[in-house]
């Protein structure tokens, strides 16, 4: 995918986010530190446009409810801000690659401390398999098939698929 | 990082990292509900031979909201009324499974002491040893600083008192002047320590003098058990040359922090009303610790650095399965698992 496949890709996401929904009442935008905060930026953008209003944003660091805490270093990498109460609200989580669902399950978790919306949808750019718990996008913009040793850069100038580097 | 017993195993890195690690932490702090499961199952012990409310409360409630499990061990009601000693203390205590022992002893270096016991197989956070040092009073004093103002870099901080019997002093001298900050020690001689040579720090024994140049005026308490050391004539003495009164205060800068670890003898080191002004950050110090608690409780424990495990570096569950997609899982897949349900149904 180069950058006019991702923009066209949000664009899609965000008609469908719309649709969905029936417009962007009570819809909030969380971004998934830190991959997901800069595709949520995008997807405020697309939805300003096509729906005439911006959502409320938020970002969210789920570090301090990964499951593998004690198997390896996990440190939260920014800080959380949910500037909304998300009580009754439509979350959409946005995130660059599902992968394992592991991330989003800790998402899941770490939302209950704000709140509890009405629904949670998930968006990601890109979807690699390999899904290790029973979660599913609402919004995808690419299904990628992947090895798992693969690693998928996703960033505003397209998507790319390497080799994992060993240092 | 295993331990936290001294603020001088920290390098300038080290401590920043904290600080940014406290800035999550303090985000948890302000959610509707400010607990994270990051420690669950995890079993910490307050080892503490010293009275304490703040740093005690402090540790407690940074666990709590780290979702660990804690006992308290207090000496007044324990077995060391019977004689038993502080090795056998420790080893019973983790023969029970502990995961960290937060120490605080009136001797310095039992932090250090009760680390060598127990080999590595338990985490030792050193909550103030004697005199020696209060390495999380360090760190929170710092993060505060940074909080008001962004940085510590090439600020002027006095710290006002009994330098000499303090073990905050010590620890936040070292953390200071590692990030950055000039430290002058103020104090009558006889609250010096003896030798203060290889200190990064100036002396000065008269506080007026200095004020105008601070930007961090750091209070120690005036404990009141030195007056029967006969280290200063009497306390109203000590107030009138080395008290932060209301007129003093006009002689700090406009954006000078006021601070003071606590607990504060209002009307001696510091006045009842300076204690109360807006630039008086004591009760954000006190906040401050918490996350601070908790970022240093989590890097102690929330940290597996032995085993690695990223999902890339294990076998697929299923090496055929790519992808979630209309392209991916193949129906071979479908049939390959309903043959394996069905052997399994065989077999029952």
């Amino acid at each position: 995918m180069d950058a006019d496949d991702v923009r066209r890709a949000i664009w899609r996401m965000a008609h469908e986010i719309i649709e969905r929904n029936h417009g962007l009442d009570s819809v909030v935008l969380v971004g998934l530190q830190t991959g997901g905060v800069g595709i949520a930026d995008a997807f405020a953008e697309a939805l300003a446009e096509i729906g005439g209003t911006t959502p409320p944003m938020g970002t969210l660091d789920v570090a301090l409810f990964r499951d593998d805490i004690g198997i390896r270093p996990v440190l939260p990498e920014a800080v959380t801000d949910i500037p909304v109460d998300l009580d009754g609200a439509i979350v959409v989580l946005i995130d660059d690659v599902l992968f394992t669902g592991r991330t989003i399950r800790a998402a899941l978790d770490a939302l209950n401390a704000y709140g509890r919306p009405r629904a949670v949808q998930l968006a990601v750019m890109v979807d690699r398999g390999h899904r290790e718990l029973p979660i599913r996008p609402d919004y995808v913009g690419k299904n990628l098939p992947t090895r798992r040793d693969e690693m998928v850069d996703v960033s505003p100038h397209g998507v790319e698929l390497g080799e994992v580097v060993k240092l | 990082m295993k331990h936290l017993l001294s603020i001088t195993d920290l390098t300038r890195a080290d401590i920043e990292q904290l600080h940014k690690l406290t800035d999550s932490f303090a985000e948890v702090g302000r959610r509707s509900i400010p607990k994270v499961p990051a420690l669950r199952g995890k079993n910490l012990v307050w080892l503490f031979y010293e009275d304490s409310t703040r740093t005690r409360l402090s540790f407690e409630q940074a666990a709590k909201r780290l979702s660990a499990d804690t006992m308290t061990f207090s000496v007044g009601s324990s077995s060391v009324k019977k004689g038993e000693s502080l090795r056998d203390t420790v080893l019973t205590i983790e023969a029970m499974g502990v995961d960290a022992i937060v120490v605080r002893h009136a001797s310095a270096g039992v932090p250090w002491q009760i680390a060598a016991w127990l080999e590595g197989r338990v985490s030792v956070v050193n909550a103030g040893d004697g005199w020696h040092e209060h390495p999380t009073q360090a760190l929170l004093d710092s993060y505060t600083i940074r909080e008001e103002r962004g940085s510590l870099d090439g600020l002027h901080i006095g710290i006002i008192g009994d330098i000499k019997h303090s073990r905050v002093a010590r620890s936040d001298v070292l953390a200071y002047t590692a990030l950055g900050a000039e430290v002058t020690l103020i104090a009558p001689p006889t609250l010096l320590p003896p030798s203060i040579e290889g200190w990064p720090v100036r002396v000065s024994h008269d506080l007026d003098a200095v004020l105008p140049t601070l930007d961090v005026a750091y209070l120690l308490r005036m404990q009141q058990e030195r007056m029967t050391e006969h280290l200063v004539p009497s306390l109203r003495e000590y107030t009138t040359r080395y008290g932060l009164t209301l007129r003093r205060v006009d002689a700090l800068r406009d954006d000078a922090l006021v601070m003071h670890p606590g607990p504060m003898n209002r009307g001696v080191e510091i006045s009842a009303e300076v204690a109360d002004l807006p630039r008086s950050v004591i009760i954000d110090q006190v906040r401050n610790g918490v996350a601070t608690r908790m970022a240093v409780l989590y890097l102690l424990l929330g940290q597996g650095a032995e085993k690695v495990l990223d999902p890339r570096d294990l076998p697929a569950l299923d090496d055929r399965i790519t992808g979630s997609g209309p392209e991916a899982a193949p129906s071979d897949d479908m049939k390959s698992s309903q043959k394996a349900f069905g052997a399994a149904e065989v077999r029952t």
